[in-house]
């Protein structure tokens, strides 16, 4: 399928086996802010990764300095091996780089087929059309070929945008919060189905959101970023399990800190014994605990200082927060069965098997500290 | 498209444009802006460089003149331009919607043809003396027609439209509350529109007070019929008399620096209020009905001003027209296709001109390439605020320039154009001066292309060229169309700049028409002046249509 757009088999070894991107201290300002502070960021062949942050973090900019929509005032971008801006710039339409916007950004005067065609034209006249027709079954689109873009739905447009991005056989894609335009039911289907649509043709792909259970859900790995700076890289279970400081642990979750004290390798604090921790056996030092709503167990106890005072139903499940004996609050998911009154005395304890992220000022603690 | 719910999309992301730039593009943009200042730099840079401004006599009563007449027609316009904003958008009465449409038509009469048929019908031997002279006797005595007041008249009579136009979109983008309020707390609605919608409104009322200024400060025809010489009048015929470039750039400069004060007095009306937003985010007022007296009073005075202004005139033309045409067949005059072809021709490369030009500044705008680049393209627009005699004298004194470095390398005659007039200096002057009204559109066309169809087009391999043809333009074809028209009509009716720089034997229908009516030959002026009449209806039409195309001229 990609050989028609290949122009030697080289290429297609080196794009396998070069990362297909690789920025190296990227950078850029505008006049009021730095967008983008010397990001390092790699993302290898046919993986897919999520780019998260709050918005103005420059999530977006580091998208548009991977198009080649802007030019880094330092550092460099490189595309399969094959360096695109630093010492010299290659413009975004000879990059070849796939991407998808919010607003879908179809020709509005051109019918589905020609939108999709668009990046085809190095492609011979005879190969366009099988080439159209392959990508739209790719998406489920093949009856609206005919049509124009302002008859389709938002989910249809989003998936022309995706067939077009896909068509010119791009090594890399990039979306810009893609499904965020989409109505919320239709937003989980549209989102299975382009990552189904990205994984088949082989492409890698950047995602960019603002929405953790998207960033979660979606890719092989998930980038955070803040300020311009991206905080933690890794795999999303590693990355909301193990969080490298506070702002990725309270931004890809809910979680509740606690005072904590960690003595011959064992963690306790407001609400007792924690856990144990592993090689800490010669410390003793004051750290702070998170704790997230599932690490967190209920029981209803009579002489218990700790009381439930706010109630959330869910649905499948039910969020509890509970004021501590020193004023702080910890909040706790439950079963869909289990509903505490307000004003019940809880024991507040940790769910048996939890690992607990411990923090020391902001940073999160991989080892004793010294 | 559908359009994403509100909340969700972030205008900073969506307003970013391609920051890249193509130096290429960019290079153009400077280039345009370049050809565009030249004419102005000429005037500013000769009047410095001579050493002392060579003034002619009676410069003095000139600029007293100008003065006069720029304050006068400007307290006119601002009068009877608010006024009537003010009475069809706060108010209810018979025929108002028709009646708001009909007084923006007065634009289509270009000054120096209103200016004829009023001559024609106040002047001594026009019905309206005659009539006073049957009714009071012989020894009335003529009444002061060709003067100041004359010219004041017929002006404010043109150009109130641009105040009209402006003060009553400012009015209907204004959220109804400030009004409101000031009515329940008890100002009569005179009083709530001299306390906050005329404030609010002000900014608007400095925009079209400068429009206004510019044209009388352009306009050196209409004025002459009424023997009332502003300084570019003095322009025109320093230039016509002696081909003198030095005193005509020395004028010229003088004219410019009206113009530089008209635009610092516009700045200070204006204060810190900046324009008002197209689109609006206000519904406009809640109009209250007139009833009884109030409501003929408000009908007749909205009908009085568009008949003076466009009916009555267009009826007297008509009646020429006819009763010349059932004495001879008008179009059997070769004259008469000779001169429409001239001027259809000069409009139509003009015009396309402009549009070239203004689609390369939006496209090269959308490729990104900063703020100097945006500064540049921004620069174009101004030519359409420089006052003709300003414009006409710079294209000379680039051509003078020219003629000098052509001699100095050898060729004796020159480029031999300087004397004679060229229709190459005329496209030169409506490019500089028609590229605003025409970037204005074609632009207002690209910012409805969001900046990410750009950057998707650019993505899928197509490079700025194909980018244009396939995507831009095909988008901005609507404002390409808005461009091209209003542009062949403004050099339709130009009077001023042809009248200055044309080669011996150009004619257009418009200098045709100045040059019959100058001689009285009023009946035999007619039917042009009815086919630019007719021509420049076409874009008042637009307006109605679209009101923001031309407010922001």
């Amino acid at each position: 399928m990609m050989a028609g757009v290949m122009s030697t088999s080289e290429t297609a070894t080196r794009v396998a086996t070069e990362p297909a991107l690789r920025l190296r201290g990227a950078s850029k300002s505008y006049a009021e802010h730095d967008a983008v502070r010397s990001v390092d960021l790699d993302i290898a062949a046919g993986e897919v990764l999520t780019l998260i942050g709050p918005s103005g973090c420059g999530k977006s900019t580091l998208l548009r300095l991977a198009a080649g929509l802007e030019r880094p005032d330092a550092g460099t971008v490189e595309l399969g091996g094959r360096e695109v801006a630093g010492s010299r710039w290659v413009p975004p339409e000879k990059r070849r780089v796939g991407l998808v916007f919010q607003d879908h950004a179809l020709f509005p005067h051109l019918d589905v087929a020609t939108n999709v065609a668009f990046g085809l034209d190095r492609l011979p006249r005879a190969q366009r059309g099988p080439r159209v027709a392959e990508v739209l079954d790719l998406v489920g689109l093949a009856h609206v070929r005919d049509r124009h873009p302002h008859e389709l739905s938002g989910g249809e447009q989003q998936r022309v945008a995706l067939a077009r991005a896909l068509a010119p056989c791009p090594s890399l894609v990039l979306l810009d919060e893609p499904f965020s335009s989409l109505d919320e039911n239709l937003r989980a289907q549209v989102r299975a189905d382009t990552l189904a649509a990205i994984r088949a043709t082989g492409s890698a792909a950047m995602v960019v959101t603002h929405d953790q259970t998207e960033a979660l859900s979606l890719g092989d790995r998930l980038a955070v970023m803040r300020d311009g700076v991206v905080e933690q890289v890794g795999h999303p279970t590693e990355v909301y399990e193990t969080p490298a400081n506070r702002f990725v642990a309270t931004f890809m979750g809910d979680a509740d800190f606690l005072p904590a004290h960690v003595q011959r390798a064992l963690l306790t604090c407001e609400i007792g014994v924690v856990s144990t921790v592993p090689g800490w056996g010669g410390s003793d030092v004051h750290v702070e605990v998170m704790l997230r709503p599932h690490e967190v167990a209920l029981r209803a106890e009579a002489s218990s200082t700790a009381v439930v005072e706010r109630v959330e139903y869910h649905g499948a499940f039910v969020l509890h927060e509970v004021r501590l004996a020193s004023g702080r609050t910890v909040r706790s998911w439950q079963q869909h069965g289990v509903r505490l009154e307000v004003g019940t005395a809880v024991d507040v304890t940790v769910v048996p098997g939890s690992r607990p992220v411990l923090l020391s000022g902001d940073t999160a603690l991989t080892a004793p500290p010294a | 498209m559908t359009v994403p719910a509100p909340g969700l999309v972030r205008p900073r992301t969506r307003r970013r444009l391609l920051a890249a730039g193509r130096p290429g593009w960019s290079a153009a943009v400077f280039v345009a802006a370049a050809v565009i200042a030249s004419p102005v730099v000429a005037v500013a840079l000769g009047a410095l460089l001579q050493g002392g401004l060579q003034l002619p006599g009676g410069v003095g009563g000139m600029v007293a003149t100008t003065l006069a007449l720029t304050v006068l027609v400007a307290l006119g316009t601002s009068v009877l331009g608010t006024g009537l904003a003010w009475l069809v958008s706060v108010h209810e009465f018979p025929g108002r919607r028709v009646l708001s449409w009909l007084l923006v038509l007065p634009l289509a009469v270009p000054a120096y043809i209103l200016g004829f048929v009023f001559l024609s019908t106040f002047d001594y031997a026009g019905p309206v003396q005659s009539g006073l002279r049957s009714v009071l006797g012989e020894d009335l005595g003529a009444l002061p027609v060709r003067s100041l007041g004359g010219a004041t008249i017929v002006l404010v009579l043109t150009l109130y439209p641009y105040v009209y136009l402006l003060v009553r979109a400012a009015l209907s983008d204004l959220a109804p509350t400030a009004y409101d309020a000031a009515r329940t707390l008890g100002a009569s609605p005179a009083r709530a529109f001299r306390t906050v919608l005329l404030p609010l409104a002000r900014p608007s009322l400095a925009a079209g007070l400068a429009l206004v200024t510019m044209e009388v400060l352009t306009d050196f025809a209409t004025v002459q019929y009424f023997n009332v010489r502003t300084v570019s009048v003095g322009v025109y015929l320093v230039w016509k008399g002696s081909f003198d470039v030095a005193s005509a750039v020395s004028l010229a400069s003088l004219v410019l620096l009206f113009a530089v004060a008209v635009l610092a007095a516009e700045r200070a009306l204006r204060g810190d209020a900046r324009y008002h937003q197209r689109g609006g985010r206000g519904r406009g007022l809640e109009r209250r009905r007139l009833i009884g007296g109030q409501a003929v009073a408000a009908t007749g005075a909205c009908a009085t001003v568009a008949a003076l202004a466009f009916g009555l005139p267009v009826l007297r033309l008509v009646t020429w027209a006819a009763s010349a045409a059932a004495e001879e067949n008008p179009f059997t005059d070769t004259r008469f296709a000779d001169h429409l072809t001239s001027s259809v021709l000069v409009a139509a490369i003009a015009a396309a001109t402009c549009v070239v030009v203004s689609v390369v500044l939006a496209h090269a705008l959308r490729l990104g390439g900063g703020p100097w680049v945006r500064a540049a393209a921004q620069a174009t627009t101004f030519g359409y605020a420089v006052p003709g005699a300003v414009v006409g004298i710079g294209v000379l004194a680039l051509f003078s320039a020219a003629d000098r470095l052509l001699q100095a390398l050898g060729r004796e005659d020159g480029t031999g154009i300087l004397v004679t007039g060229s229709v190459l200096g005329i496209l030169l002057a409506y490019v500089v001066r028609f590229t605003a009204p025409a970037y204005q559109a074609v632009d207002a066309s690209f910012a409805r292309i969001p900046p990410t169809v750009s950057a998707s087009a650019l993505t899928l391999g197509a490079g700025p060229g194909r980018l244009l043809g396939r995507v831009h333009l095909p988008l901005a074809r609507s404002g390409v169309a808005v461009a091209l028209t209003l542009v062949i009509v403004d050099a339709v009716k130009e009077l001023p700049l042809v009248l200055l720089l044309r080669p011996f034997g150009f004619t257009t229908l418009s200098v045709w028409v100045y040059e019959l009516a100058s001689e009285n030959f009023w009946e035999r002026a007619a039917l042009p002046a009815l086919l630019i009449v007719l021509v420049a209806v076409v874009p008042v039409a637009l307006t109605f249509r679209n009101p923001a195309t031309r407010h922001a001229r």
